[in-house]
């Protein structure tokens, strides 16, 4: 494809040619601005997170203890706690999402394409802290009394069952915290995948139910080898997002620190320590492992990020 | 053997779970959503009165309403979009017009799309440590940086998106006019791709309207009423947060409806934006 600035090379110049250095300098300027912002962020992570490296070495990221009295500060307990929120979020979101759009694109009819897709569009709008505030006033006190009272009282004494579901019946926790986030990262994993499925050609599709295959055979065995490459990249996205989510998981996950010890316990993550604690944060140990706490999840979700642009961005190469 | 009539049995039982999954899928995302604006409504409704935009934050059991908050986070979302505007147009013109398939291009596209999904409360963090900490004091300025930070990537991400459709052949047109690079971005590519670029303006508004975790520690809250942005501000994301978490039923009550409020501009945003972005071009 031929570029206005390759187009603009021509013989003579054109009347007001002398502005287009200084407007090719502001563009570039505005983008080499948006790259130092994102190599100031973590260098500044760097720097305001190296003292608890230095003090802590190695057993920041062993140890879970948290403890602003002592000042003696481990990831652990957070850091397995973002990832095991996120997890569980992927867990329930991906097959939802994976249903959502395939009725959206296969099954929908088409007078409620429309409003179905802004529907979930809209819950995608929605903000972060109305999730958080529905999720502690509406859902957990409904969650506590349907789901988590039964589960408790059927468990049976000394199973693992039991050890993985102990906890305080108030609805709050690492499980609620983790259908929060499913509903939350829901709409942008269906919102992908439906892209994607709409990028298979038509012959394609129509060949296999040609031969006599059901929508599921379709699915299974022409669609979904088809996005594949795409659709893990769209899960890595909805991962990242789950993992630095903030505000609706400060709200319902109980914010406790150390290791959390069941599906009902309460616990923190990441995001929601920093958000709990830096503005009051005491001390410039606690600030210090705030802010080394930060770099660790730009870590984990640059990484998760990386990879579902690689993958995606090779899907839509294809 | 194989039947030429109907599937075998096991396959129609298949089909038939599949579909009712698909269809049960699309229920609950619905009926979430539901469920959220039914309850953002009914509680919000009651705490909804002209105390909401006429007075500001109450101390605990005093009549008292939002007006501060909504002042504060229209001006910091405004300040937030200017910048934000300007920055994210020129660079994503860069890369559409300048860089294409450049080596440095392909690093900003990358590095944009990073910053674009990066968690919010990072910004938070990098904004207090560049010019909080070091001016020692929260200041509604420093939430304005932190929401343009957020708000730039995704403006320039759509900015290069809709001037990459636009068409060659219009460059070349432009250009053959006599017209230097400069004036046939400004005057012909950017005008065509107007639409768009308000489009991804519009989302990006919405985007940092309901943004929470990157006021924390900028922006700080104030329980006054205060137009100057070089001290801590009030804003409603943050008033929600503290609110909802309190103990009293009338700063809940402020809660919900402040949060109605976000949620009201912040769908009604994205709506307008999408009709925006469907509505066939005239030409």
């Amino acid at each position: 494809m031929t570029t206005v600035a390759e187009a603009g090379g021509a013989p003579r110049a054109a009347r007001g040619a002398a502005l287009d250095r200084l407007f090719e300098a502001l563009c570039f300027g505005a983008a080499t601005l948006l790259l130092t912002a994102l190599g100031g962020l973590v260098v500044s992570l760097a720097i305001g997170g190296w003292p608890a490296f230095e003090r802590f070495g190695l057993s920041f990221f062993t140890s879970a203890t948290w403890d602003p009295v002592q000042e003696i500060y481990g990831a652990a307990g957070a850091v397995t706690g973002t990832l095991v929120t996120a997890t569980l979020a992927l867990l329930f979101a991906l097959p939802l999402a994976f249903g959502i759009a395939i009725f959206l694109v296969e099954l929908c009819p088409p007078m409620l394409r429309r409003p179905i897709g802004t529907a979930v569009e809209l819950l995608a709008g929605i903000p972060s802290i109305v999730y958080g505030m529905w999720g502690l006033f509406v859902f957990a006190p409904w969650f506590a009394k349907h789901v988590q009272m039964p589960i408790m009282m059927s468990a049976k004494p000394g199973t693992l069952w039991e050890t993985i579901t102990t906890g305080v019946p108030n609805g709050a926790g690492i499980l609620s915290a983790s259908i929060i986030l499913a509903i939350m990262i829901l709409p942008f994993i269906a919102a992908t995948m439906r892209e994607l499925l709409l990028t298979i050609p038509a012959q394609v599709r129509e060949s296999a139910y040609g031969l006599g295959s059901t929508t599921f055979e379709v699915i299974r065995n022409v669609s979904i080898p088809y996005v594949r490459t795409g659709a893990i990249g769209a899960v890595m996205l909805g991962l990242g997002r789950a993992l630095g989510e903030t505000m609706a998981v400060t709200f319902i996950i109980g914010n406790a620190h150390g290791f959390p010890t069941s599906i009902f316990a309460s616990g923190s993550t990441i995001a929601s320590t920093i958000a709990n604690e830096f503005a009051e944060a005491t001390g410039e140990a606690h600030t210090s492992s705030l802010i080394a706490l930060g770099l660790v999840l730009f870590l984990i979700t640059f990484a998760v990020l990386a990879l579902a642009r690689l993958l995606i961005g090779r899907q839509a190469h294809a | 053997m194989i039947h030429a009539g109907s599937p075998r049995l096991s396959r129609r039982i298949g089909e038939a779970a599949f579909l009712a999954f698909c269809w049960a899928a699309t229920g609950l995302a619905i009926v979430a959503l539901a469920a959220i604006l039914w309850s953002l409504v009914s509680q919000g409704v009651a705490g909804l009165d002209a105390n909401v935009f006429t007075k500001s934050t109450p101390a605990p059991g005093s009549e008292g309403g939002l007006a501060n908050a909504i002042v504060g986070s229209l001006m910091m979302c405004v300040v937030a979009m200017v910048g934000a505007v300007i920055v994210g147009v020129l660079a994503g013109t860069w890369l559409s017009e300048y860089a294409r398939d450049s080596r440095y291009g392909k690093v900003v596209r990358f590095l944009n799309d990073v910053l674009l999904s990066a968690p919010s409360i990072l910004v938070g963090l990098f904004v207090y440590e560049i010019f909080v900490a070091p001016l020692k004091g929260f200041s509604g300025l420093a939430g304005s940086v932190a929401l343009g930070l957020i708000a730039a990537p995704v403006i320039t991400r759509t900015t290069e998106d809709v001037l990459r459709l636009q068409p060659v052949s219009l460059r070349e047109a432009s250009v053959a006019l006599g017209a230097p690079v400069w004036r046939t971005i400004l005057a012909v590519i950017w005008k065509s791709a107007q639409g768009g670029m308000l489009t991804g303006a519009l989302l990006a508004f919405a985007r940092i309207s309901g943004e929470t975790a990157p006021l924390l520690f900028t922006a700080l809250n104030n329980q006054f009423f205060s137009l100057d942005l070089t001290k801590p501000t009030a804003n409603l994301p943050v008033v929600i947060f503290n609110y909802a978490l309190s103990a009293y039923d009338d700063w809940r009550r402020l809660a919900w409806a402040g949060a109605l409020l976000i949620a009201a501009t912040v769908l009604t945003v994205t709506v307008a934006a999408r009709m925006l972005a469907r509505e066939p071009r005239r030409s």
